[in-house]
């Protein structure tokens, strides 16, 4: 069932939390709300569940408005962060209270129980209770509860969250296996950047009440419509310069700025990886002194200063780029930025980033 | 989860006193090494003296002297206190008023528990204040309250006693005075409870399709049944032990108004010590059945809450 979201603004005690968020989600997509803690996105999923109102602004499932439908009436499978399972009642019990309270017959709700548990791939544990479950039978519970009805749309809020890193990763992939199998519209929120891209369809950047970006998770990092969603999607270096048609300028180097129009003061954003590092000074790059050189398994992150800017510079390189170089602190080296971004220098605005002091 | 790291404190005093008498017998060489946080010995043991003192002075001198004096004059004279009409008539009451007493608060505490948790609205504070309200007043004015709304001259007496009711100096006032006294310790048990175990489990039932009536009896009652369990056994003790209130309103009319302790304070002023301390052994047994119920379910929530602590941190 398709998903329209428009215009939804809510705000507790006068302190706003949404402002205008509008997302249309079409039939069967997998989409991640994306974005720092505070943003909205939790509130945004209660509102879609109907455990919340929305203050202005409307939502539609399959075109029809849900504004006069209870949270009880909607259908609506949800995941609950802490899972929220019933703790005095069995796993089984747990994933048939949704046909128990609707008066199904008992055969019925023992084939489906036996059904939904051999999907989450727990049908030998249906008679223990939540606190003798891990944290990942007690998610894959939570999941099977919600898809007891058969819902046509199913919310997960931060489902992977309370998860250590390795059930975390094997949930994700069997998250987006099961997705792939039931087709049902699902909506997930995450803080997780990596998490957001890895299962989602489709990445909804949402900072500060408002939706930054939506597409997939390849262009939105490619094509990052804000300094926010820059800064958001991993690290980035920050470069105080200014533009002038079409052109960004920084100390003494020069860019293509195609999207900066007129003369202002910008931004560069640069990140790690879109830098190559040089011994010898070529045109288009500025020198820098290694501050530390970090082995991050894979790849090296190299730390460095360079006059003019404040605060350090960050690089990524592969590690047989490193060897190469054989770079120790100290030594005075050439960055020739590969791929930047330009963003006109606009006053702060009010930003979860910052909000949240990431 | 901080109900679970409180029970877990509480099993941490509860085991100290059994590892002193091991800790004495070792002898001053052998002595187990004093916990970082543990006072010095002659504290220590100046403690605990105090405290079996007073215990002893207190509560086990008393609860000797009524089992010694009940049965002075041998078991048959015990049965005849008990058995005499007036002694079953005051018990049969006390069971009544319990009977109606209890109940009542278990709603009535359910309900504010309720009210006082599961939602936000002005006056709420002030609620949660008023159900302190019997603890904190003189069982006394209870049942001067009681009578100043019920009695003959009072607000609503004359009204009541047009239509054929009277209240004071009858059960129903034992009933009211009662009931008044008595309705906190549900709600009490409660309040805190139900403020720890969150509202998410109910949303979870409601966005499942579950009704406001199924989302009370399937999930929010099972999860504070021992609570409310706990609850109503104090409930109940002070039920069938208040004095003061009941004193005021009852009349202490023998045969008819007069409960348990009323009985007792009636035999004990008319010189009938051996009756007296007759009758008051049974309340000291009904104060027996109380703690060890009180116990036993302590330790069924023990276990369950540790269960609890054992999840995964959230």
């Amino acid at each position: 069932m398709s998903i329209e979201i428009r215009g939804v603004s809510k705000a507790f005690a006068g302190h706003p939390v949404l402002r205008d968020v509008s997302i249309d989600i079409p039939d069967g997509e997998l989409v991640a709300l994306l974005g720092p803690s505070g943003c909205g996105k939790t509130t945004l999923l209660r509102i879609l569940a109907g455990l919340e109102v929305a203050d202005r602004g409307e939502v539609r499932y399959g075109g029809q408005d849900v504004a006069t439908r209870t949270a009880r009436e909607r259908n609506v499978g949800l995941v609950f962060q802490h899972y929220a399972l019933f703790r005095h009642m069995t796993v089984a019990d747990n994933v048939g209270f949704a046909l128990k309270v609707r008066k199904a017959p008992r055969p019925e709700i023992r084939a489906r129980v036996d059904e939904l548990l051999r999907l989450v791939q727990l049908h030998d544990q249906r008679d223990r209770y939540p606190h003798q479950l891990s944290g990942g039978q007690r998610q894959r519970v939570a999941l099977a509860r919600a898809l007891a009805t058969s819902p046509r749309i199913l919310l997960l809020d931060e489902p992977f969250g309370a998860l250590d890193a390795r059930v975390r990763q094997e949930l994700r992939r069997w998250l987006r296996g099961l997705h792939d199998e039931l087709h049902v519209t699902s909506i997930f929120v995450t803080h997780d950047q990596e998490e957001a891209f890895e299962v989602a369809d489709r990445v909804v950047l949402m900072n500060a009440g408002r939706v930054e970006q939506v597409g997939p998770p390849a262009q939105v990092f490619e094509n990052p419509a804000s300094p926010f969603v820059m800064r958001f999607l991993g690290a980035v270096n920050v470069f105080h310069g200014h533009v002038d048609g079409g052109r960004a300028f920084v100390h003494d180097l020069e860019f293509a700025a195609p999207s900066a129009h007129g003369r202002s003061t910008a931004h560069v954003y640069v990140r790690p990886h879109d830098i190559d590092v040089h011994r010898a000074a070529l045109p288009g790059s500025f020198a820098a002194r290694v501050v530390r050189v970090l082995a991050l398994g894979a790849a090296v992150r190299v730390e460095l200063t360079a006059p003019g800017h404040a605060g350090a510079l960050e690089v990524e390189l592969d590690a047989r780029r490193t060897e190469a170089l054989s770079l120790v602190p100290g030594d005075v080296v050439h960055l020739a930025p590969r791929r930047v971004r330009v963003f006109p220098a606009v006053e702060r605005q009010s930003d979860s980033l910052t909000a949240s002091g990431l | 989860m901080s109900g679970a790291a409180s029970s877990l404190a509480r099993r941490e005093v509860v085991a100290a006193p059994d590892a002193v008498p091991l800790a004495g017998l070792a002898g001053a060489a052998r002595r187990r090494p004093r916990r970082a946080t543990e006072d010095p010995a002659p504290v220590k043991w100046a403690l605990v003296a105090a405290a079996l003192c007073f215990l002893a002075s207190l509560v086990l001198a008393p609860a000797a002297v009524v089992l010694v004096e009940a049965l002075r004059g041998g078991f048959g004279l015990w049965w005849k206190a008990v058995a005499d009409p007036d002694a079953r008539a005051a018990i049969r009451l006390t069971l009544l008023v319990s009977v109606l007493a209890v109940p009542l608060n278990a709603a009535f505490g359910v309900a504010a528990a309720w009210s006082a948790t599961r939602f936000r609205y002005p006056g709420r504070s002030v609620l949660v204040a008023l159900i302190d309200l019997p603890f904190g007043v003189s069982p006394v004015i209870s049942g001067m309250v009681t009578v100043f709304l019920f009695g003959a001259r009072g607000w609503f007496g004359p009204w009541l006693a047009a239509h054929g009711v009277r209240v004071v100096f009858a059960v129903p006032g034992v009933v009211l005075a009662t009931v008044f006294v008595t309705f906190p310790f549900v709600a009490r048990e409660l309040i805190p409870f139900m403020e720890a175990q969150g509202t998410e489990e109910e949303e979870a039932a409601l966005v499942l399709g579950a009704s406001g009536w199924q989302i009370f009896s399937r999930v929010t009652l099972p999860n504070v049944k021992w609570s409310l369990l706990y609850g109503v056994i104090l409930c109940n003790a002070r039920a069938m032990g208040e004095f003061g209130a009941v004193s005021v309103v009852s009349g202490h009319i023998r045969g008819v108004t007069n409960t348990l302790p009323l009985h007792v304070e009636n035999l004990y002023s008319e010189y009938a010590f051996q009756a007296a301390f007759a009758v008051a052994s049974l309340l000291f047994l009904l104060a027996a059945v109380t703690l060890s119920a009180k116990k036993t379910l302590e330790w069924t929530q023990r276990t369950s809450r540790r269960d609890a602590a054992h999840r995964s941190p959230r």
